[in-house]
């Protein structure tokens, strides 16, 4: 496919007033699914989480899941928001294979929660504060897998397999209203955004959070004007962004793209645009038109979700700390420079640190293994770093070896990478790999006259102040003892030595 | 067996109680009846009598062991094919889904197997209940037993037909806008529409989700009441039902008394319009009420006049959403279209092969009544008409007790007289549909012949929400009334199909 031309970033963004919107679905954890009893669970065998109401046969009825509904009202305090005294739920008609009904049952007109604002700091720290429209409920569709074409996409495919399992599982929508004033931070924003919603939901424990398997998902409307225009320009949406970098790379790419057309005298068309983040651009999809007609009603079988000023109160009483606020906390409480703080919070190492310092690390050295050898080991070995086989409990327990004098930092190395390759438990590395400090000064007082035997000078010239003659012994030393040694110590071994 | 095929519900259930006739028995007389019969009434799409022989059976073991599930417990019953059955393919009158049988039983089926009623079948209707006469089922009309030439009524006509025939002692039915009580009307019946909620809709195919009612259509008022009260209750598989029971309305009909009964008659449907026969006998309920002693006054429902125009944006509006899920897809019928077949052309072909002519035109008017830029003018309009009916309702409801109506315009009319006038075929439902429109409980109770043409009339009782043993207890003032005068339920006097 041909890629569309662009105008470089910097000049797109000199020229033009960038507005951006997004739409975030968060895929919620509930145990059943919104509007049936089925398990709400990825990964089971296809069509084996259904029943008459998520398949949609005629005379089954649905019924809103309590849980849902709980979590929806959480992710609307968290966001700031208004608390709907009622919210019915529409349905969305339209026909489509993976849709049991052909109609999509969502709140259209009277959202659960409305009216909210979240704050979002950049790399910079510099914060912007976002402001929430709406987060209302809805379900998923089921699955196609289209078989035999080349493309595994619709067209040119032999068939197509549904599988409803994710039919009729529990989603909130959270749309922002127009967002301005971001500039050349545009993409960044949206991205540092999206993180943001995927944390509050993590750390509330309302969704799984992982964008891998889709259960955090954005929209990026995007549109430009020129600077100082009232009117705002025709906006495109982009799907399909299911990464922190692709919402970042998406924005930025569909400005650049925008701009090109617009400073060409050109017009951007109202529409639905693909992003493909293997090959860096996005690809028009549906044009958005009047044939777009859903036809919304307020959906019969279903009477309007009216929660009790009390059950919000409840609900909201098991908020988790605010991420911002925890953020304050734990700076102040580590004592770190905003660019150390920083340098954790972009690494998404809050909570690593955290437990961490909890096992009995202090902060520096806790900030230190995460964001430096772990980090490395990590991206070496291509995953991310919370998926690496250590937890927070061992590496307090190796930085106490190390504090106690029991462990170099080399050494602990070799005892990180001895838990990673499975060999158990840091004690159980050291024991195995013989990985220990030789603490037996007769062994390294053994070395040493070994070491001095063959470069007899040494000790003279030590002597004559020249202290750095002592760096040959201890390398031969460290090299006998495998490495095994304290260095420090056999430097002053050595230096005792030539008094 | 002609005593157990003419005897009401409750009389089979004192037989069986009694241990004077099994519930096998009475269900073999049934089916022997409905093998006969069927053919001249077309009441059943399905009938399965070992399956059936088999339910009576465990309901006579049950009652043998001491253990009697309900008042009905082994008295058999027809249900409308539009309630889904795990032992008997559910079609709801339309070819889309010849030979489908559901994974489920509705909620109102699970009731009747616990309360160990043997369904006799699955009784006809018009397709997806969209009609009056059951003209539109893909499986062709009901007869109705007072003059096989003419219809039965409908959606219901294979329930009316079939007790009024007595091809069943009792019966389910759905009403929308009247298919329960308008074909209890025409045959002479009784039959009764609940509370928006008070039953279930679990397991009914929806035509439209606001207006659906599931209820029953039945001899005699007692058995009307005994069958609702085994049908009523809170599900939680359906959320608009009612979270609290209404109480029993067997109770209601037992202590009913006509002292300090307020009855409104409704000026707007009381006048014109109606079949001179059909007046004279609504009137004569009226003379007889006054002169036992009940108050009657005229009440004033405007509103009521935009009742039919608000119905048909409605109904089509929601029953162009339910029946999109009729798409070829999970099940039901598949036709391929000639040449490539794309999801949109098999799911086209399907929908058009699949339904019938009525169907298509609900869908093609709900569609364009829901269309962006129509939406406010047409649906919007009819939900504002929805809420001035709730409110002359409770106006009316302030004055009177009950309000009662002619339930039909005419008696029953021939086979193929309105069929090609859809707008002739809508008006037979003006009275019975402001009671969908505002979720309020309707009953249809015979009062007499008409004179002109000599089949049966029947008069509306209808009650505030919720308040069903109101409608019961009036409905079992005048049913008395009339048997004083009879000496037994009109029904008894339907012509013997067998000699016809
Ligand atoms: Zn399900």
């Amino acid at each position: 496919m041909a890629k569309e031309q662009l105008m470089p970033y910097e000049q797109a963004i000199e020229r033009f007033e960038v507005v951006i919107g997004l739409e975030v679905h968060v895929e919620l954890n509930t145990a059943s699914k919104m509007f049936c009893g089925c398990a709400n669970n990825f990964g089971s065998e296809p069509n084996t989480n259904v029943c008459p109401t998520c398949l949609g046969l005629p005379g089954s009825l649905p019924a809103v899941n309590r849980k849902a509904i709980e979590s929806s009202i959480a992710i609307g305090l968290a966001l700031d928001c208004q608390i709907a005294e009622s919210g019915r739920f529409s349905r969305k008609n339209y026909f489509y294979p993976d849709l049991a009904k052909n109609f999509q049952t969502s709140q259209y007109d009277e959202p659960i929660a409305y009216e909210g604002k979240i704050s979002v700091e950049l790399e910079t720290g510099e914060r912007f504060e976002v402001p929430i429209e709406r987060a209302h409920m809805e379900e998923d569709a089921g699955k196609l897998t289209h078989v035999g074409g080349a493309t595994g996409r619709i067209q040119g495919a032999e068939y197509s397999l549904v599988d409803y399992n994710r039919a009729g599982v529990p989603l909130v929508e959270i749309v922002t209203k127009p967002i301005y004033g971001a500039e050349d931070k545009a993409p960044e924003l949206a991205a540092t955004y999206v993180r943001v919603i995927r944390d509050i939901v993590k750390a509330m424990d309302v969704s799984d959070a992982k964008m891998e398997r889709g259960n955090v998902r954005c929209d990026a409307n995007v549109s430009l004007r020129e600077k100082g225009a009232e009117k705002l320009g025709t906006r495109t949406e982009t799907k399909n962004v299911n990464s922190l970098r692709s919402v970042e790379n998406a924005v930025r790419y569909e400005i650049q793209r925008q701009a090109h057309i617009l400073a060409a005298g050109g017009s951007i068309i109202q529409e639905t645009r693909h992003w493909h983040e293997d090959r860096g651009h996005t690809s028009a999809g549906r044009p958005k038109s009047d044939a777009d007609d859903y036809r919304y009603f307020p959906e019969p079988d279903l009477v309007p979700v009216q929660p009790s000023l009390e059950w919000i109160e409840e609900i909201r009483k098991t908020l988790p700390e605010n991420p911002a606020l925890r953020r304050k906390r734990l700076q102040e409480a580590w004592g770190f420079a905003d660019l150390e703080f920083r340098d954790v919070f972009n690494s998404d190492l809050l909570d690593e640190v955290e437990q961490t310092v909890a096992a009995g690390a202090s902060p520096q050295s806790a900030r230190k293994w995460w964001t430096g050898e772990l980090a490395r080991l990590a991206n070496a070995q291509g995953v991310s770093i919370t998926e690496l086989a250590i937890t927070p409990g061992q590496v307090a327990e190796i930085q106490k070896l190390i504090d106690a004098g029991e462990l170099t930092d080399r050494i602990a190395r070799d005892v990180v990478a001895g838990v990673l390759a499975g060999e158990g438990e840091p004690s159980q590395v050291i024991e195995s790999r013989g990985l220990r400090v030789v603490t037996d000064e007769g062994a390294l007082i053994a070395a040493i006259d070994k070491a001095l035997a063959s470069q007899p000078d040494v000790l003279e010239k030590i002597r004559d102040g020249k202290l750095q003659a002592a760096g040959a012994v201890i390398g031969a030393v460290m090299q006998e003892m495998r490495g095994q040694a304290d260095a420090a110590r056999v430097r002053e071994l050595i230096l005792e030595r030539a008094k | 067996m002609t005593d157990i095929t003419s005897s009401t519900a409750a009389e089979l259930a004192t037989l069986i109680q009694t241990k004077k006739a099994s519930s096998v028995e009475i269900t073999t007389a049934f089916l022997d009846r409905m093998e006969s019969l069927n053919a001249k009434t077309n009441s059943y799409l399905h009938i399965d009598r070992s399956n059936a022989l088999e339910q009576a059976q465990r309901a006579d073991q049950q009652l043998a062991a001491g253990k009697a599930s309900s008042p009905l417990h082994g008295v058999p019953i027809a249900v409308k094919d539009n309630l889904t059955t795990t032992d008997a393919p559910t079609t709801s009158g339309s070819k889309i889904l010849e030979g489908w049988i559901p994974p489920y039983d509705a909620t109102v089926v699970t009731k009747l197997r616990q309360a160990a009623m043997p369904i006799l079948g699955k009784t006809n209707l018009d397709e997806f209940a969209m009609g009056s006469s059951t003209e539109f089922s893909a499986y062709g009309p009901s007869k109705n037993p007072w003059d096989l030439d003419r219809i039965p009524g409908g959606s219901g006509g294979g329930s009316s037909s079939a007790v009024s025939g007595h091809l069943a002692p009792i019966a389910i039915g759905s009403d929308t806008g009247g298919s329960i009580r308008y074909p209890a009307a025409v045959t002479g019946s009784v039959g009764a529409k609940p509370t928006y909620g008070a039953v279930s809709r679990y397991g009914l195919i929806a035509l439209a989700s606001s207006l659906d009612q599931i209820g029953p259509v039945a001899n005699t008022v007692l058995d009307a009441a005994l069958l609702q009260d085994v049908i009523s209750g809170h599900d939680p598989h359906d959320s608009t039902s009612l979270p609290n029971s209404l109480g029993s309305m067997v109770t209601a009909v037992q202590a009913a008394d006509i002292k300090g009964l307020k009855v409104g008659v409704v000026k707007q449907l009381s006048s014109d319009g109606f079949q001179l026969g059909v007046k004279a006998c609504f009137d004569d309920t009226v003379a007889k009420l006054v002169k036992a002693g009940a108050e009657v006054v005229e009440v004033d429902c405007p509103s009521f006049e935009y009742a039919v125009a608000a119905y048909y944006l409605i109904l089509p509006a929601e029953a162009s959403s339910n029946l999109a899920k009729f798409d070829s897809v999970r099940f039901g019928l598949r036709s391929m279209p000639e040449g490539n077949p794309t999801i949109e052309r098999v799911m086209a072909a399907t929908r058009e092969k699949g339904f019938g002519p009525e169907v298509k035109r609900r869908i093609i008017l709900g569609t364009y009544a829901l269309s962006s830029g129509y939406y406010d003018a047409y649906y919007g309009s009819a939900q504002k008409v929805r809420t001035l009916i709730q409110q002359d309702l409770a106006a009316a409801f302030e004055k009177v007790d009950v309000l009662i109506t002619p339930t039909a315009p005419t008696t029953a009319f021939k086979i193929g007289e309105k069929v090609d006038d859809p707008l002739a075929m809508y008006l037979n439902d003006i009275a019975t549909i402001p009671a969908n429109l505002a979720g309020i409980p309707g009953m249809s109770v015979p009062n007499g012949i008409a004179s002109e043409d000599g089949l049966p009339s029947g008069v509306q009782i209808l009650a505030p929400a919720m308040q069903d043993d109101q409608m019961y207890r009036a409905a079992s003032i005048i049913e008395s009334l009339y048997h004083a005068e009879w000496g037994a339920p009109l029904i008894s006097r339907v012509p013997n199909l067998e000699v016809l």
